[in-house]
């Protein structure tokens, strides 16, 4: 078997491999310093890289940058961060994309906890105060229970969020309120249960988000929808919601 | 400082959906449940999940358990037990019914009934026409149970420990596992958590290979939690290489592409599944089509300018059917390829994908390990469940859309028996100090610097080596080369130090931990590799081309004191006739 070599796949020849410059927002709740940037340089990156790459090639070199991260590939919601400006996931956006110097800051409004790690414990709370879970009366049936798919296809849209953050960290009321306004993550949640035609609790969570600050405080300003990841339109969910209660109270 | 301690009935270590489905069964059972996971729970490697899960609810096709026995087996290469492999089987629709009745939104028929498509090596009669087996709810499937069982268990109020890392397992002098010392990766401060029986449902461990279509956290950390404890690892050698995985760059392409009527072309134009695989083509089993991939490429039968790569059609398929049943796969080809798969191919190649070996348990879940008397011995208080578990229901392959069943099926399963367990073990035992000193050394080593070595460089050379050494095809020199290279890995890891000391969220000492897991599960698998000599399911040697039931229809256990080890396959179902070894093709 001498002449039997392993075989691996050879990455193609990319693009033209380039240097890139970095300025990431650094906090160290330890230290005495209050939060700064930093400034960092890669060789050798290609415009298809992703921007997740460049930052574990970053964290190689500075084993002490802090941040989140586990698929790689838009699925898991880890790592959400302000990218240049814009709330995005590290993983699926291209650094070809992106203008230097990259400026990567934690997801504004968001209380940090180290580098471009936030404290998401409020934005999980709200999302749970939206009784995220199916709930019927009716006695469960030996098989599933039927659903038409036009009735399942008004879940599409609303299903799919991952609970990255983006949207409800790039949304003024959100800013302003995070303590009373739910936010458009939690309420395109409340949305993908009040749409779906096998729960039997739409009047009641219509009831509780019935108030002046948990759902009334979005101004569709839009910033939620154009910084989805996923593409998703919290907007329109909460519109959604709002045309049930006014039918609903009428 | 000595570690808080908290107190629960039961500790579950995971929350995918393996953890999940067993910590809600659990606490409907109003046992008090602890689940720990590294990550927030849908951010676990369920969510990535896509084709659907695998249940004979005859929705589209004719179907019965009986013929996913059969196929289930098959696809094992004979490895799987039968005993196992009936029970969850059987136990199919059930489970899929619940998950509906959880809430998984799953694609539906016009008749209102979930959406079934066909997947590999799945077939009626016993080896006849294609079955269309998988339930999906489009191909986002992992995402749907994950989520759904995440809410179902904050209705049942389920303690979570959220972003917080198990270190070990914590025995006492008679073995029997009481918790584990586990450390809140935000503040740095570790928690023994006490439970009177404990579940591992950590998730597998392709991080091994350089390239695989696994998150960065899936590094088998239960199994060598399992290792450490005295457990050995089970058929660790057999590792699924899914053969659609993005070239180069490792994102999955799910199978049901093919199963909705995408096919492999190679640098001719042809499909040349139909010369390995006459009857199932591109539906033959993942290590069939794997090793065709490999064998095109080897005889200068690629695409593209290296012909390094094959391509996976499915533009024929049309738009519509795309963005109804693939939208995500959409989506990931066109963020990682910038290709569009209405128009164009994707580049695939075999990816090192899933364990099908893991940690011993029966089909109740408890963790089993050889005694002097017996070769199957309960580990006392210890279960496991999921891609970290080896019941073993997968034996030398596993099936697509089989996993997300093994998950809810055994996570289900584990959890009624953990009941049962807590009804005859109604208090604590108590806890030697002694047995939490251990742990807390492993945790409090890298405050210190010890050597020069880096981990970041030394995972990247972990799973270069391994990939080049244990890869698709297997051949004794080299696998020898692969023990001696990850043994010395693992003895520079000894001098490795971290650069961050910080308590608050460091993740370089995350980092390390993980890495330390990962060399032992690459040990265990590169060693079991070289032990077998013969080829069977994923484990193919040039060197030993053909299956050898005389000598290998057993199962491999490694263990870091003594080696290898073998038991014998559980050929007896529980109830039908048990299915010989055969030939298999496709
Ligand atoms: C891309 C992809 C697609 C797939 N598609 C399909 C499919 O279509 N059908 C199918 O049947 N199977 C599929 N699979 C396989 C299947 O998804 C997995 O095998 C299965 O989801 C594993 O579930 P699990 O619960 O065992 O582990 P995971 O979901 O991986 O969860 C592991 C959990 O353990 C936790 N954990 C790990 N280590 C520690 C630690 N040290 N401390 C604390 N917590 C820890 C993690 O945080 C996580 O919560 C796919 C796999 C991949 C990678
Ligand atoms: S539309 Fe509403 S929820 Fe979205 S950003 Fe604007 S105010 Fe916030
Ligand atoms: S709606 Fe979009 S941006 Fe908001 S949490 Fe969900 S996936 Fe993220
Ligand atoms: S790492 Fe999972 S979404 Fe980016």
């Amino acid at each position: 078997m001498a002449d039997w070599q392993p075989l691996r796949f050879m990455q193609a020849p990319g693009p033209k491999a380039g240097r890139m410059r970095f300025s990431v927002y650094r906090f160290d709740p330890e230290g005495d310093a209050g939060p700064g940037t930093q400034e960092y340089v890669l060789d050798d990156l290609t415009p298809d890289m992703m921007l997740l790459d460049a930052l574990l090639r970053i964290k190689e070199q500075d084993e002490t940058l802090g941040f989140r991260r586990s698929c790689g590939e838009g699925v898991c919601g880890s790592d959400a961060m302000n990218i240049n400006g814009r709330n995005g996931l590290a993983c699926i956006t291209r650094l070809g994309e992106l203008v230097e110097p990259v400026k990567l800051r934690p997801l504004p409004g968001i209380p940090v906890i180290r580098d471009l790690i936030v404290d998401m414990d409020n934005f999980y709370r709200q999302y749970r105060e939206v009784e995220p879970w199916l709930q019927a009366r009716e006695a469960q049936p030996e098989v599933e229970r039927f659903q038409l798919p036009e009735e399942r296809e008004r879940l599409d849209g609303l299903y799919e969020c991952i609970l990255c953050g983006c949207c409800s960290a790039a949304c003024p009321s959100y800013w302003w309120n995070p303590d009373r306004f739910l936010g458009p993550a939690a309420l395109l949640q409340a949305a993908r249960f009040i749409e779906d035609s096998r729960d039997e609790a739409c009047d009641k969570r219509l009831d509780q988000l019935d108030d002046a600050y948990k759902l009334f405080r979005c101004h569709s300003i839009m910033n939620c929808v154009d910084v989805c990841p996923k593409g998703l339109n919290p907007t329109e969910a909460i519109e959604r919601i709002r045309k049930r209660m006014l039918r609903n109270s009428t | 400082m000595r570690p808080e301690r908290r107190r629960f009935d039961a500790l579950v270590i995971g929350a995918g959906g393996g953890g999940l489905r067993a910590a809600l069964q659990l606490a409907n059972a109003e046992a008090t449940v602890a689940v720990v996971s590294k990550v927030f729970p849908t951010r676990s490697h369920t969510v990535a999940a896509q084709g659907g899960v695998n249940a004979s609810l005859a929705n589209v096709l004719p179907d019965n358990w009986h013929w996913h026995m059969f196929d289930t087996i098959k696809g094992s290469d004979y490895l799987g037990d039968q005993d196992a492999i009936e029970y969850m089987c059987r136990a199919a629709p059930k489970a899929v019914y619940e998950l509906e009745h959880f809430g998984v939104p799953f694609s539906r028929l016009e008749n209102g009934r979930i959406y079934q498509r066909a997947f590999g090596g799945q077939s009626q009669h016993f080896g006849g026409e294609q079955a269309a087996r998988t339930c999906a709810a489009a191909d986002r499937t992992g995402h749907a149970i994950l989520h759904s069982l995440y809410q179902q268990n904050i209705r049942a109020r389920t303690h979570f420990f959220d972003e917080h890392f198990a270190l070990d397992l914590l025995r006492d002098e008679s073995g029997r596992v009481l918790g584990a010392l586990v450390f809140d990766i935000a503040t740095g401060e570790s928690v023994v958590i006490e439970a009177k029986v404990t579940l591992l449902a950590t998730g597998g461990a392709a991080q091994v290979y350089r390239t695989n279509t696994n998150a960065l956290i899936n590094t088998g950390d239960g199994m060598a939690m399992a290792l450490r404890a005295g457990v050995p690892l089970q058929d660790m050698e057999f590792v699924q290489f899914h053969p659609t995985g993005i070239a180069g760059k490792g994102m999955l392409i799910t199978e049901g592409v093919r199963g909705e009527g995408g096919y492999l072309v190679n640098g001719e134009g042809e499909r040349f599944m139909e010369r390995y695989a006459p009857n199932a083509r591109d539906l033959a089993s993942r290590d069939v089509v794997s090793r065709a991939i490999v064998t095109e490429i080897r005889e200068g039968r690629g695409c593209g300018p290296r012909r390094d790569h094959v391509l996976l059609k499915l533009d024929h398929l049309g738009e519509a059917l795309i963005n109804r049943r693939l939208p995500a796969i959409r989506e990931t080809a066109r963020t990682f390829v910038n290709a569009d798969p209405v128009r164009d191919p994707i580049p695939v190649f075999p990816t090192a994908h899933y364990t099908m070996g893991g940690i011993p348990t029966n089909r109740h879940g408890q963790v089993v390990a050889p005694t002097a008397d017996a070769p199957e011995e309960p580990v006392e208080g210890l279960y496991a469940v999921g891609e970290c578990a080896c019941v073993s229901v997968h034996g030398a392959n596993r099936l697509g859309g089989n996993s997300l069943l093994d998950i809810v099926v055994f996570g289900r399963a584990a959890a009624n028996h953990m009941i049962d367990y807590l009804a005859e073990h109604r208090y604590h035992r108590p806890l030697p100090e002694a047995a939490v000193e251990g742990p807390r050394a492993r945790l409090d080593r890298w405050d210190e610097a010890r050597g020069e070595a880096s981990v970041p460089e030394l995972r990247r050379e972990l799973q270069r080596t391994m990939e080049e050494y244990a890869g698709v095809f297997r051949e004794q020199e080299s696998l020898d080369e692969g023990v001696a290279r990850v043994r010395a890995i693992r003895e520079q890891l000894e001098l490795a130090a971290i650069g961050d000391h910080s308590r608050v969220f460091n993740t370089a000492r995350v980092e390390a931990l993980e890495l330390v897991n990962l060399a032992d599960v690459a040990l265990a698998v590169v060693t079991s590799a070289a032990a077998r000599r013969e080829s069977r399911g994923a484990h193919s040697r040039v060197d030993h081309p053909d299956r050898d039931d005389a000598r290998w229809l057993k199962h491999s256990l490694f263990s870091l004191a003594e080696g290898m080890d073998y038991k014998p396959v559980r050929i007896k179902p529980l109830t039908v006739d048990s299915f010989p070894p055969k030939e298999r093709t496709y």
